[in-house]
């Protein structure tokens, strides 16, 4: 069963960036993840000042707006999904991941099957 | 007593703006039992299948991994049991005829469903192996079928279920109530209640929440919200939060039995032991606890004579497991204190300065403003009404304690006793604002004098 990790940093500072924790905290996660064998994907995301909204129109106007910006206490920042048994399992593996610390978050949500 | 309580429980229903009673009946699990004067004998039946009910749910949900495919086919095989065994007699092993009839529909079912076809090949390999050693699994189960209902405890208190789901789902699943029964308890709709179960069993499904019991590891931090649920329901039949009536006692009976269960399945968990004592010490007070109008009676106006003492019997023993061969937890703590009540014949024997002991070591493991309160009145007892009101006073400003009426009735009455019936007015006035059911308004009326 594949579940997505939702990557939401905590306190975010002027520009976006956001993380207290360290780099090095990250390639341990990143390594025990692929170790373990259930890494599907995952990337992290740019800072946010480098984003862009595009939104189409009923008309099929299309908009595109600089942002968005730092509106919500909670950014996205990056996102993993990997393949375990359970919710559990899951769980297990967004708590031990560095974004769900100092005041981040991890979503897990699971990924749709459509019987495929 | 028992007379006053069933009449009393007929009246319950009909302010819940959800089902009756009838309804409840009427659309229960088994509903399409025998109509017409086969209804007294369809609930007798109805009681014996409660306890097989979530056996079998459990056994089911085991075995297929799917909770909703193993209600309805459970539902079936129990309707199929009203069906045929009046006619035919009752088989020699019912709970297995059950569980072979509710296996044999659930399989028909998956092979209707194409979806599931792939699956079940795998399941019916696994109910082969499980099947090669069920005989064993027979014998050490309670009665004939192994009993797996501590799975389903750790599936439906899942901490990723909303906490009001939690409650729900375990009153369905493991007490083996009806929807409507369940929706009645909650004082909500049917419909409601019905779509916050459908809501629950789509999240364990989809988002595949284990039917496991967690690992000796895991306990420690899965067990409490387990028996918080139970707790729960306890204290919602014990001390109805809204309604015409005080006591719920349909629901405290259901988390007795629910903490029974636990208890039967984790019996070397102190605070199973704990939570199920905690219960039978407060619940054994039930009759006295209300006066003929429906009034609530305090701790000290009881008559300590409709006090049920084989339950506290039973609780006092399970107190002495829940606080030896290791540290003590809150549930046994509460049971401590519960028992120092249940033992004392009257207020004045009651041994204050333990409780007020037993009340700093409940701080000190869930510190909170409510178990302040109570430390305060065990305080106002022992050293008289000036202390406690000084340490009542001390926590003015705690915010929980502002919708919290038995926080001002505490003032109300400890101001009253120091001869202060200006404030203690004031104090009564503030707990008539904030509660929740009528018995408890009419109390605080009669205490101001109007």
């Amino acid at each position: 069963m594949k579940y997505m990790l939702l990557i939401h940093s905590g306190a975010v500072d002027e520009r976006g960036g956001a993380p207290e924790c360290t780099v090095e905290d990250w390639m341990a996660y990143d390594k025990a993840v692929r170790d373990a064998g259930i890494h599907v994907s995952g990337e992290s995301l740019a800072d946010l000042v480098t984003a862009t909204t595009v939104r189409v129109s009923p008309t099929g106007e299309r908009t595109v707006t600089d942002g968005p910006f730092a509106e919500t206490r909670e950014l996205l920042g990056g996102f993993l999904v990997i393949d375990v048994p359970d919710l559990d399992a899951a769980l297990d593996w967004a708590a031990r991941c560095p974004g769900s610390r100092d005041g981040g978050a991890v979503v897990v949500r699971p990924v749709a099957d459509f019987g495929a | 007593m028992a007379g006053e309580d069933a009449s009393a429980e007929e009246d319950l229903p009909a302010a819940g703006g959800g089902a009756s009673a009838e309804d409840a009946r009427a659309a229960g699990a088994f509903g399409a039992g025998p109509p017409g004067e086969g209804c007294g004998a369809a609930e007798a039946v109805e009681a014996v299948f409660r306890e097989e009910r979530g056996l079998l749910l459990a056994s089911l949900t085991r075995r297929f991994g799917d909770l909703d495919l193993a209600e309805e086919v459970t539902s079936e095989a129990i309707e199929a049991a009203l069906r045929h065994w009046p006619a035919e007699g009752v088989p020699a092993r019912p709970g297995a005829w059950l569980l072979t009839t509710a296996r044999r529909k659930a399989v028909d079912r998956l092979r209707r469903d194409r979806a599931y076809a792939a699956r079940l090949a795998v399941l019916q390999a696994d109910a082969e192996r499980d099947d090669a050693v069920a005989p064993a699994a027979d014998v050490a189960g309670v009665g004939e079928l192994p009993d797996e209902r501590l799975q389903l405890f750790f599936t439906c208190t899942h901490p990723a279920l909303a906490a009001e789901d939690r409650t729900a789902l375990t009153l369905r699943c493991l007490a083996g109530l009806t929807t409507p029964e369940v929706a009645r308890a909650f004082l909500v709709p049917t419909a409601t209640m019905a779509q916050r179960i459908v809501r629950a069993k789509k999240k364990i499904r989809e988002a595949r929440i284990p039917f496991r019991v967690p690992g000796p590891d895991e306990l420690p931090e899965r067990l409490p919200g387990v028996l918080q649920v139970v707790y729960s329901v306890f204290t919602e039949g014990y001390a109805a939060s809204s309604g015409p009536r005080l006591q719920r006692l349909d629901l405290a009976e259901e988390a007795v039995r629910l903490a029974r269960i636990l208890h039967r399945l984790l019996p070397a968990e102190r605070e199973t032991a704990g939570l199920l004592a905690l219960l039978l010490l407060v619940h054994a007070r039930r009759d006295a606890r209300t006066g003929p109008e429906g009034e609530p009676v305090l701790l000290e106006e009881q008559d300590r004579g409709r006090w049920d003492r084989a339950m506290i019997e039973e609780g006092r023993d399970l107190v002495v497991r829940a606080l030896t061969g290791g540290p003590a937890g809150p549930y046994g703590v509460q049971a401590a204190i519960a028992a120092l009540h249940d033992e004392a014949a009257g207020v004045e024997s009651t041994d204050w300065a333990q409780i007020v002991a037993l009340y700093d070591v409940l701080l000190a493991l869930t510190p909170s403003p409510v178990v302040a309160v109570n430390r305060a009145v065990a305080v106002a007892m022992r050293d008289g009404p000036g202390a406690g009101l000084a340490l009542l006073d001390a926590l003015a400003g705690e915010p929980r304690l502002r919708a919290y009426p038995p926080y001002a009735v505490a003032r109300g009455d400890l101001l009253t006793r120091l001869g202060r019936e200006g404030e203690a007015a004031v104090a009564y006035r503030e707990a008539l604002e904030a509660a929740g059911t009528e018995p408890e308004r009419a109390a605080l009326r009669r205490k101001l004098g109007e």
